[in-house]
């Protein structure tokens, strides 16, 4: 048995675990603060400094309030759709290189959970189980409100994972892998692959936004048309679970942008720095963060200024535009590849 | 139909170009509006720890004015409560005793004197109204309660403290020229 190895990896879990939910429940205070300023307000300033015990506060909240499950409602199903949520939202960090390696006492490590040589998939096999955290939860409130925001969220998953799959064959095409951390690697220096796949990294970056609910594509929630959608019903910790595993989707698909295509934990002139490999696994670890946060930002920011699209224009993106798009897509790398000869 | 202003744009129905219709051009657009408002000045401010300035003629809560040797000037003529469009102000008068002349200016005096703050729609025709010069509107403003019967603010809220360091300036609002017309009987509402 390899004891330091099992050690290393339980800490090294424990670390993810806690920075995904750290930056899940910040990303809830950024999102307030950003919506604030880009609408001229001020946001959330007065729990702490700058209100950043506010997440605190919003956390406590939510488990003071009572816990309502209706009468009408399927319990072991209501109670199962938040856990499904939550648990596919934690699991897909697993594949995920947050850096590179480091050295403890002459053995090296791995800064990535599992090294998956199937992780793309993996990522895909998690976020397809996460609908059905919404899916169930909708169905089981018995509300005609849950119950159409949970069709709009399957519908929507599974026209937008077609397009996304496909965006992504055309990546594995210039890969030829499917393990992220070999991704990450062929990506060193400034060969990110969002230079060699723009059309893909566009249609992923969209169909990114409608899996994980975010607007302009929040169709499921949608406030305004289905007060609330899947989550009608939910109160307490569950409602919370489902707010909080939005935002968990949200840092999970931006650091597999971030892996794809803005080379993970890659830094350009990182040869030239001349470095210890120890620092410079960690000094790759902060640049992915950095690459991460600022896709955060772009799913704020991309969020307040874009009105929800109508279910038909939802579905004729999908199908009509983003599906051709990724197809040609396809067909054009693997020309150029055939043509070229270049791998 | 003649349009108000210049900035409304007619709808159509006609084809979309094939830039508008991948939308993206017009997305990047919003979005470097939305920024452009991320780094612009807040318009809120920091209400408790800030506030904005008032107007010195800002019509908020109300005071009863004593004279400089601290004798109350309200008469409890009623006037104001007959100006009154909310019906807000209601008083009791009494007659002052002798020995009593330190406290009260006239003979007659308010012996209760009411004024409801959520009926009151601080027009200022009370300050107008008053022969005295003794009820005027202040920049403070009236707080907030939970229930409504602390709104019904009594003499003990209304009436300036004998302490001439507090009392409440209202210098601004009532100038020489604001004196002259009420002194002006043609004008004045208590001809």
């Amino acid at each position: 048995m390899d004891w330091t190895l099992y050690i290393y990896k339980t800490i090294f879990l424990l670390i993810i675990v806690l920075v995904t939910l750290v930056v899940a429940m910040y990303s809830t205070y950024g999102e307030r603060k950003v919506a604030a300023f880009m609408q001229d307000r001020r946001g959330p300033n007065r729990a702490g400094i700058f209100g950043l015990l506010q997440p605190l506060a919003d956390g406590v909240k939510m488990f003071m309030k009572e816990e309502i499950i209706p009468l009408t409602a399927n319990r072991k199903l209501f109670i199962l759709g938040p856990s499904i949520a939550m648990t596919t939202a934690m699991l897909t960090g697993v594949v995920i290189p947050w850096g590179g390696t480091i050295t403890i006492g002459g053995r090296e490590f791995s800064m990535q959970i599992a090294d998956l040589n199937i992780g793309i998939l993996y990522v895909f096999a998690m976020v397809s189980i996460g609908v059905y955290g919404i899916m169930i939860g909708g169905w089981a409130s018995n509300n005609k409100y849950a119950l159409l925001g949970s069709i709009r969220a399957a519908s929507q998953m599974i026209s937008y994972e077609l397009a996304m799959g496909m965006s992504i064959i055309a990546l594995i095409l210039t890969t030829g892998t499917l393990s992220l951390n070999e991704i990450v690697a062929q990506q060193h220096g400034m060969h990110w692959n969002v230079f060699y796949q723009p059309l893909g990294f566009l249609i992923f970056l969209i169909c990114a936004f409608a899996e994980t609910n975010r607007a302009p594509f929040d169709l499921p929630e949608c406030e305004t048309e289905l007060i609330g959608g899947y989550h009608t019903e939910y109160s307490s910790m569950k409602l919370g679970f489902y707010l909080f595993a939005e935002y968990i989707n949200m840092f999970i698909s931006s650091a597999v942008i971030a892996t794809l295509y803005f080379g993970g934990y890659n830094m350009p002139f990182i040869d030239q720095l001349g470095l210890s490999q120890n620092l410079l696994a960690f000094l790759g670890t902060f640049f992915f963060f950095m690459k991460i946060f600022f896709l955060i930002f772009l799913f704020m920011w991309v969020r307040w200024t874009l009105p929800r699209f109508r279910y038909d224009q939802l579905m004729d993106l999908g199908w009509k535009k983003l599906m051709p798009l990724a197809i040609f897509n396809i067909l054009a790398t693997g020309a150029f590849y055939y043509f070229t000869e270049l791998k | 139909m003649q349009a108000l202003t210049n900035r409304s744009k007619l709808a159509s129905n006609k084809k979309m170009s094939f830039m508008e219709r991948i939308y993206l051009p017009a997305i990047v657009n919003g979005m470097m509006i939305t920024i452009g408002h991320f780094f612009r000045k807040k318009a809120t401010i920091n209400y408790p720890e800030q506030t904005r300035e008032f107007s010195k003629i800002y019509r908020g809560q109300h005071v009863l004015k004593r004279d400089e040797q601290g004798r109350e000037r309200c008469t409890a003529c009623g006037l104001c409560a007959v100006a009154c469009p909310a019906e807000a102000i209601t008083m009791i008068s009494a007659e002052r005793k002798p020995g009593e002349e330190h406290l009260y200016r006239e003979e007659k005096y308010a012996a209760i004197y009411e004024i409801d703050m959520l009926r009151c729609i601080f027009c200022g025709d009370c300050e107008e109204a008053c022969p005295k010069e003794a009820i005027f509107l202040t920049d403070r403003i009236v707080a907030s309660q939970y229930e409504r019967k602390p709104f019904v603010y009594g003499k003990d809220i209304l009436v300036e403290p004998l302490d001439l360091s507090l009392r409440i300036d209202i210098s601004a609002r009532q100038t020489e020229s604001v004196l002259k017309f009420k002194q002006n009987k043609r004008f004045a509402h208590n001809k």
